[in-house]
């Protein structure tokens, strides 16, 4: 009987190029995702050293960070648009296939790999981005890297490697009524906070991670690397099977059934061995706000902002004094007392279809609270078109919502969607870092749905006790 | 990129954990195609205010840090974003190494490629460090041949590197070139898989 081998393991063996002692290991990329901010200097790197992109037809590049998300045609912001250019210029040259601003295919890199079915089980997926974890929803071993080994795949299709440790994070039972993917990955990191995955690749398992649909895991595995992991990932099953099929970069007919036979025999092995493991029961898990400054700063929406009081060592106490005077609290009041000027439905975390039919459910038929601007922004354009087709957009726009074009937006506010300084934004994207939507702005991270509803009351609420239908 | 073996220089403590690269580098700045200049934007919304004018409740504005090259920091440095922006940022700024209990791994990778030292050190021997910086002008060495910290006070301390990214950071070496001459493995296994 062969020795049982975590997901981990197979892939990794599967992708070894060069193995030598004392050095990492040389490992092959199967998709490289490229977007406009941190790819210029890779590509210039190139020009210089006179090398090539090796295999153009394993990268794929779109614009997603710094495009607006309003009129797409007159880009007012000159920087911005040399970079779109730059990128523009640099496919062409090298021969990378890119999906600009005006093409159907353009949408935020996470949301539209998976989309096109460029993502796969078993890959090795990079990108200048550090939310590429978000591709181990199936089972890829998918990892944000820096400029210099963007520019180290294009010129070499390998990147070395030091061989991540293995964490099982097993979540036990069934998540509640109304209570999301989004909850379960705060949840998580409110629990062992922002470092615990550092130096390891998460592999999250147990019933109620097999019970996500691919949209829930997504949500999940993006966010690992706001525990520390630079990986997440998800056995492959049968519900990854099915979100593939028919999509245009897998095959179809039988070489695709033999496909997914290959694909589920990836997942890890009864009996496999992870270096760590961690056990938490999803019945426990309540609709998640974040109050502070980073991921980990989080607490269920029924509960009070904590206290220095709270925290044992100085430093603790320092950074969560730190925390509370950036975001305008004073550590003790119900988070569901805090008001809210900004709504933000967007993201790689929450922007794909499911997260905008879930929450379009929640604000059907009323209207934003008159205190708060609100906006959805669809993940990619292909989200935007079929969400129309629905008719999500309209409800939306009658609740008073803006309604805009794909993009990161303000997620990270490097386009003009910008939360002005000292005003709050309830949003569904990942990071509430200081700055982060516009300097001096506070973020509450949330699910699409508690943000729907803070949009709609103008203060958190527990999504739960709004009366309306919150479909799981 | 310029090799490093050992050096010499003035401490800035900032006793801070999870500083993420947000803060070491806002977004408005990563626009720029050029790996150059991006020093005057490093720390940006705590070295200046909201009207651009230097905050002087953060302590790298004090003259008594002014051509500091080691920054000593708390524990998961460079967390969050993989913006490559941030080392460039801090090594355009003048740092040449950082001393913290821990990294977040892409900024660690990050730091290596571009010639900066990143030196783990345990918790209590980075205290110490920031608490000598804090009070007064403090200057270390950082020697990366011995794998050692010393100042001239009698505090030493070791420090463990990977042996591969101590020899890249030791010779300054083009990774992508190492990796070249490997070629060969490349094209077999892209043939092997057809």
């Amino acid at each position: 009987m062969r020795k049982p081998k975590t997901i981990v393991e197979k892939i990794w063996e599967k992708h070894m190029v060069h193995q030598e002692a004392g050095k990492p290991d040389l490992l092959y990329i199967d998709l490289h995702l490229v977007h406009e901010v941190t790819s210029p200097q890779a590509f210039e790197g190139l020009r210089m050293n006179n090398r090539k992109v090796r295999q153009p037809d394993r990268t794929f590049a779109t614009m997603d960070h710094n495009v607006p998300t309003i009129h797409r045609n007159v880009i007012k912001d000159e920087v911005s648009k040399t970079q779109m250019e730059t990128l523009k210029a640099n496919c062409d040259e090298f021969g990378v296939p890119l999906a600009d601003i005006h093409h159907p295919d353009q949408g935020i890199v996470h949301v539209i790999g998976p989309e096109l079915g460029l993502t796969q089980p078993g890959k090795t997926i990079v990108c200048g981005d550090s939310h590429t974890s978000t591709h181990g929803a199936f089972g890829a071993l998918a990892f944000g890297i820096g400029t210099s080994e963007v520019e180290h795949v294009l010129a070499t299709q390998t990147i070395w490697q030091q061989k991540p440790k293995t964490l099982n994070v097993k979540v036990n039972g069934k998540l509640g009524t109304g209570v999301t993917a989004k909850d379960l990955i705060l949840a998580i990191i409110g629990k062992y906070g922002v470092r615990f995955g550092t130096g390891y690749v998460l592999e999250y398992t147990g019933e109620a991670i097999r019970d996500l649909s691919m949209e829930g895991r997504m949500t999940v595995c993006n966010m690992s690397i706001e525990a520390g992991a630079r990986a997440g990932l998800i056995s492959p099953d049968d519900t990854t099977v099915e979100f593939l099929r028919g999509k245009r970069h897998v095959p179809d007919g039988e070489a695709f059934d033999k496909l997914a036979e290959e694909w589920k025999d990836l997942a890890t092995d009864e009996g496999a061995v992870y270096d760590e493991q961690v056990e938490i029961d999803a019945n426990e898990i309540e609709p998640q706000v974040t109050w502070g400054t980073n991921p980990g700063m989080c607490i269920p929406v029924s509960a009070n902002v904590p206290t220095p009081e709270d925290v044992q060592t100085d430093n603790d106490k320092d950074e969560l004094k730190r925390a509370l005077e950036y975001m305008g609290l004073e550590g003790g009041e119900p988070i569901s007392s805090v008001a809210i000027e900004h709504v933000f439905i967007g993201s790689c975390t929450n922007s794909r279809l499911a997260d905008l039919r879930k929450a379009s459910e929640i604000i059907k038929g009323q209207k934003v609270n008159p205190s708060v601007t609100a906006i959805v922004v669809p993940g990619s354009h292909s989200v935007k078109t079929q969400a129309e087709k629905e008719g999500i957009d309209i409800l939306f726009k009658e609740a008073g919502f803006e309604w805009r074009d794909a993009g990161c937006s303000m997620c990270l506010a490097m386009n003009d969607d910008v939360v002005p300084e000292g005003e709050r934004c309830a949003s569904t994207s990942n990071r509430n870092f200081e700055g982060r939507q516009g300097t001096g702005a506070r973020t509450h991270l949330v699910s699409p749905e508690m943000a729907a509803a803070a949009a709609i009351k103008g203060h958190f609420v527990d999504v739960r006790h709004l009366g309306v239908a919150t479909p799981s | 990129m310029e090799p490093i073996r050992k050096h010499e220089g003035l401490v800035f403590p900032l006793n801070r954990a999870n500083v993420d690269t947000d803060q070491i580098i806002p977004k408005q700045f990563l626009k720029r195609i050029s790996r150059q200049g991006f020093g005057q934007f490093v720390f940006y919304n705590w070295r200046f205010d909201s009207k651009g004018e230097l905050r002087e409740d953060f302590s790298l504005n004090q003259p008594k840090y002014e051509g500091t090259s080691i920054l000593v920091a708390g524990e998961n440095f460079g967390c969050g974003s993989s913006r490559e922006h941030a080392p460039w940022a801090l090594q355009d700024y003048g740092f040449r190494v950082i001393i913290a209990p821990s990294y977040a791994d892409i900024f660690y990778n990050n730091c290596t490629k571009n010639g900066i030292l990143p030196v783990k050190l345990t918790e209590e021997q980075v205290q110490t460090l920031i608490k000598n910086a804090e009070a007064d002008q403090y200057n270390l060495t950082v020697d990366l041949e011995e794998k050692k910290v010393y100042d001239n006070q009698g505090f030493e301390a070791s420090f463990d590197l990977d042996a591969y990214k101590r020899e890249m950071l030791l010779n300054g070496w083009d990774e992508i070139a190492v990796t070249l001459t490997h070629e060969d493995k490349i094209t077999q296994f892209e043939k092997a898989r057809g």
